[in-house]
């Protein structure tokens, strides 16, 4: 043992180097197989930006226009990839800035590390120059966090770092440094961590529950599959698929599992939640047994928790204990990364099919697409519908591209209407629902996903609180398709207003800018749709072009989105007009 | 549900930002902590952290699953009253004077089980451990003759049933 220690502790020093704090931060990202990353410099982090200059030939560096836009391309980039994105920042603003991105990866558990700078040490506490406590500020948004002060800490912290982002439950990690640990020299060796004693990234799976799952799906008459984002993040989509095929169980996703299965595949039924699918919503208080896979029962998601799935056993597969029974009472709780947790159970469950429940699922899909999905998405009166638009991208898209929407009235037409046939291809903020997250976010899914077309889909008054993004697109000339979804509103809060607020519009009306022009202003080729006519051939030459390309499609201005499951009413009562 | 009386054993690493993080769970719910008592565990290098909560037994699963959920954290329980044996302490700073001028204040000092830790020309000290409404007990009955200074410690606890935390860590170790 003595001698164990001895060797490794002589092995550490043979292979050590010596080098500044601030070049051991360059090599523990590359150690971590990171080639990319967001960020704005300023004064507490400037070492780090001098050893970036030294290394960009491994490492590029994005420079966004704003660091809250650093966390979103980075989100971006992670939900895209299925890797760490990276955040870099400034002490003071710069770091205030990322606060909104952490605080969306971290409901919407996305793998992220955000680095930001921090005064020296001595000054800690003295009010010095741009010193603010981030640790302390994301402290309740963050999966950890973490103040390096000496230099000899950082590779440890490090390695910590991207192993706690990405593993379990994956979400966001801040570690501040401070600037005397940049400057500090330290014998640098990195080792990748591999676990932290008081952390526990998955429970075990355990057989017995494994087993009363597969007892009451093999007895369900009408069982019905609710996936979640839990599916992509535990790359489950094959066991997924597998499951509702043997099984012949209808699934229906949340938005942010949407593009985890097919959407055209004859058991994806359609959306849950608020502004879901009729079938889907009215059907989960009618099915006997409810299996949500990676999902969280999100009350946009249930409605009023009183009047949900009462009558249903519920089965939750879950990898964070703390969700389960949470918001909905779980019959049999599949602890484990639900990958693992479905494989186990496959041979378990018996074929079948479901064929009149499944029937009902496509009646109720028939009234929903005769009252309102056909005027949505091919109507027929003047005045352009955000669906058809989102219709015209999945025609000339052939549901390959990703789509990132911004958050509004668009966003909810975009995740009910468009097409995927791959994973990870819907990126959107859910949770935090942030308004500005798409033009960012589609510049890190570009980056992440070169080889596929990213559309951004975004309503004007999101398009304004990041727009200084288009800068980043312009500059490395990133093909990101943007289609900017104009009604003049904040349309999402103005159909509020009108219905639950007698049509008492306050500061939901909106004189823009010529949107055109801006986007002319930083070179980027653009267009204008204001006539049906126009739209087909516009998104076929904005899907055609190899440059970045902008589209203001002119909108009814005061359409609403249905269904609507109104606040705090329960998902049966879901209007459909 | 009924609300009662929690006791929180949190069993964590010693880390600075921690406290932070904990109490940030109970604030973002509104639950209120009623004490809090920090100090070094059984096992070496092991943080407890011990917090007494008024609240439903659904909220207090719910707190644990939050706080069991934070990295440093290697595991969280929750009791009832009569699942612990826990006791606070409490130091009352009393004038010399009184010791002399009123008989009883050594009473007092001895019906409730107290220690004298100090005595000093112009004060003294009393010590008194043991559940809260003893030490509120001897708070009412030295009142009357008037406290100089007054204060109480959280609850400290520990379970009836075993909260086996070297077996987690041997566990981690023989991963
Ligand atoms: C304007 C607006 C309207 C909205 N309307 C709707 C709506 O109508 N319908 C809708 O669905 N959403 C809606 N949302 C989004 C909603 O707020 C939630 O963000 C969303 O429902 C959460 O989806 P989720 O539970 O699948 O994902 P998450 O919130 O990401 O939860 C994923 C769950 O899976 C678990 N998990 C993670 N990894 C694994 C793994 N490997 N194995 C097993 N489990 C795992 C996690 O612990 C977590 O519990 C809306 C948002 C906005 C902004
Ligand atoms: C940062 C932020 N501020 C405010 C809101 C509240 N909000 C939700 S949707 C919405 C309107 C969005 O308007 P727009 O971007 O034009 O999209 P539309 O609904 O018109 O499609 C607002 C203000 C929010 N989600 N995020
Ligand atoms: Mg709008």
């Amino acid at each position: 043992m003595e001698t164990l220690k001895a060797q490794k502790k002589d092995k550490k020093k043979s292979t050590a180097i010596r080098i500044t704090g601030a070049e051991a931060i360059i090599h523990c990202l590359l150690a971590e197989g990171v080639d990319l990353i967001y960020g704005y410099p300023g004064g507490a982090i400037m070492p780090v930006y001098d050893e970036l200059y030294k290394f960009q030939d491994k490492l590029t560096h994005i420079l966004t226009r704003h660091e809250q836009g650093a966390t979103h391309a980075a989100q971006g980039y992670a939900r895209v990839s299925g890797r760490v994105g990276v955040a870099m920042a400034t002490s003071g603003p710069g770091a205030t800035n990322l606060v909104t991105g952490i605080a969306d990866a971290q409901i919407d558990s996305t793998p992220m590390v955000c680095i930001t700078g921090q005064v020296a040490r001595h000054l800690l506490g003295s009010d010095a120059f741009q010193e603010t406590d981030i640790v302390g500020i994301s402290t309740p948004v963050t999966k950890w966090n973490y103040q390096i002060t000496r230099a000899e800490e950082i590779p440890e912290i490090m390695a910590k770092a991207f192993y706690i982002a990405k593993s379990g439950r994956p979400g966001p990690v801040l570690v501040d440094i401070t600037k005397n640990a940049q400057f500090d020299e330290l014998d640098f060796v990195y080792e990748k961590c591999t676990g932290v004693r008081s952390y526990k990234p998955a429970p075990e799976p355990e057989l017995s529950a494994i087993e009363k799952a597969a007892e009451l799906i093999n007895n369900a008459k009408k069982p019905y599959i609710v996936f979640g984002q839990g599916v992509i993040l535990g790359e489950a989509e094959e066991q997924l698929k597998a499951l509702v095929e043997k099984a012949g169980i209808p699934a229906a996703w949340t938005i942010l599992g949407l593009s985890a299965m097919d959407t055209d595949h004859p058991l994806n039924v359609g959306m849950v939640g608020m502004h879901g699918n009729y079938g889907p919503n009215v059907l989960t208080n009618e099915c006997d047994v409810l299996v949500a896979i990676g999902m969280r029962f999100d009350d946009r998601v249930t409605g009023n928790l009183e009047t949900y799935a009462k009558q249903a056993k519920v089965i939750h597969f879950e990898i964070d204990p703390a969700e389960v029974n949470k918001n909905v009472k779980a019959d049999v709780a599949v602890l484990g990364n639900a990958k693992e947790t479905l494989e186990l159970l496959l041979p378990l469950v018996n074929k079948n099919e479901h064929k009149e429940w499944l029937a009902e699922f496509e009646a109720k899909h028939k009234i929903e697409y005769d009252t309102l999905i056909e005027k949505d998405i091919y109507p027929t009166k003047p005045g352009l519908t955000m669906g058809e638009v989102i219709e015209q991208i999945n025609v000339a898209s052939k549901h390959k591209a990703v789509i990132v929407s911004d958050v509004g009235q668009h966003q909810m037409i975009a995740c009910r209407y468009a097409k995927f046939k791959q994973t990870k291809s819907n990126i959107t903020s859910g949770g935090l629902g942030t308004m500005g997250f798409a033009l960012p976010a589609a510049i890190g899914a570009k980056m992440g996903a070169m080889d596929r077309e990213v559309v951004a889909i975004i309503g004007d008054g999101g398009y304004q609180m990041t727009i200084q993004e288009l800068g980043v697109i312009f500059q490395h000339n990133l093909p990101v398709k943007i289609v900017v979804l104009n009604n003049d509103h904040l349309g999402m809060v103005r159909q509020w207003q009108e219905l639950f607020f007698e049509r008492r519009y306050a500061s939901t009306v909106m004189t823009n800018p010529d949107f055109v022009k801006i986007a002319e202003g930083y070179h980027i080729k653009s267009r204008r749709v204001v006539e049906r006519s126009e739209l087909k051939d516009a998104v076929e030459e904005m899907m055609a072009s190899k440059d970045p390309y902008f589209l203001e499609v002119r909108v009814e201005k005061e359409d609403n989105v249905f269904p609507m499951v109104p606040t705090g009413a329960s998902i049966s009562d879901i209007i459909l007009k | 549900m009924e609300k009662q009386w929690f006791t929180i054993s949190v069993y964590s690493e010693n880390h600075v930002g921690l406290l932070n993080r904990i109490s940030g769970i109970f604030l973002k719910r509104h639950i209120n902590i009623e004490s809090l008592n920090v100090s070094k565990s059984e096992i070496d290098g092991v943080s407890k952290f011990t917090i007494v909560i008024y609240s439903t037994e659904d909220w207090a699963i719910k707190i644990v699953n939050q706080i069991e959920k934070q990295v440093e954290v290697i595991k969280a329980y929750y009791h009832t009253d009569d699942e612990t044996i826990y006791q606070e302490s409490a130091l009352f700073k009393v004038a010399s004077h009184l010791l002399f001028d009123e008989r009883q204040i050594q009473n007092i000092i001895k019906e409730h089980h107290s220690q004298i830790v100090t005595v000093s020309r112009e004060f003294f000290v009393l010590a008194k451990t043991g559940r809260r409404h003893e030490i509120d007990e001897m708070h009412e009955a030295l009142e009357p003759y008037g406290i100089m200074q007054f204060v109480r410690t959280g609850r400290i606890a520990v379970s009836k049933d075993a909260m086996p935390i070297t077996n987690i860590l041997a566990e981690f170790q023989n991963q």
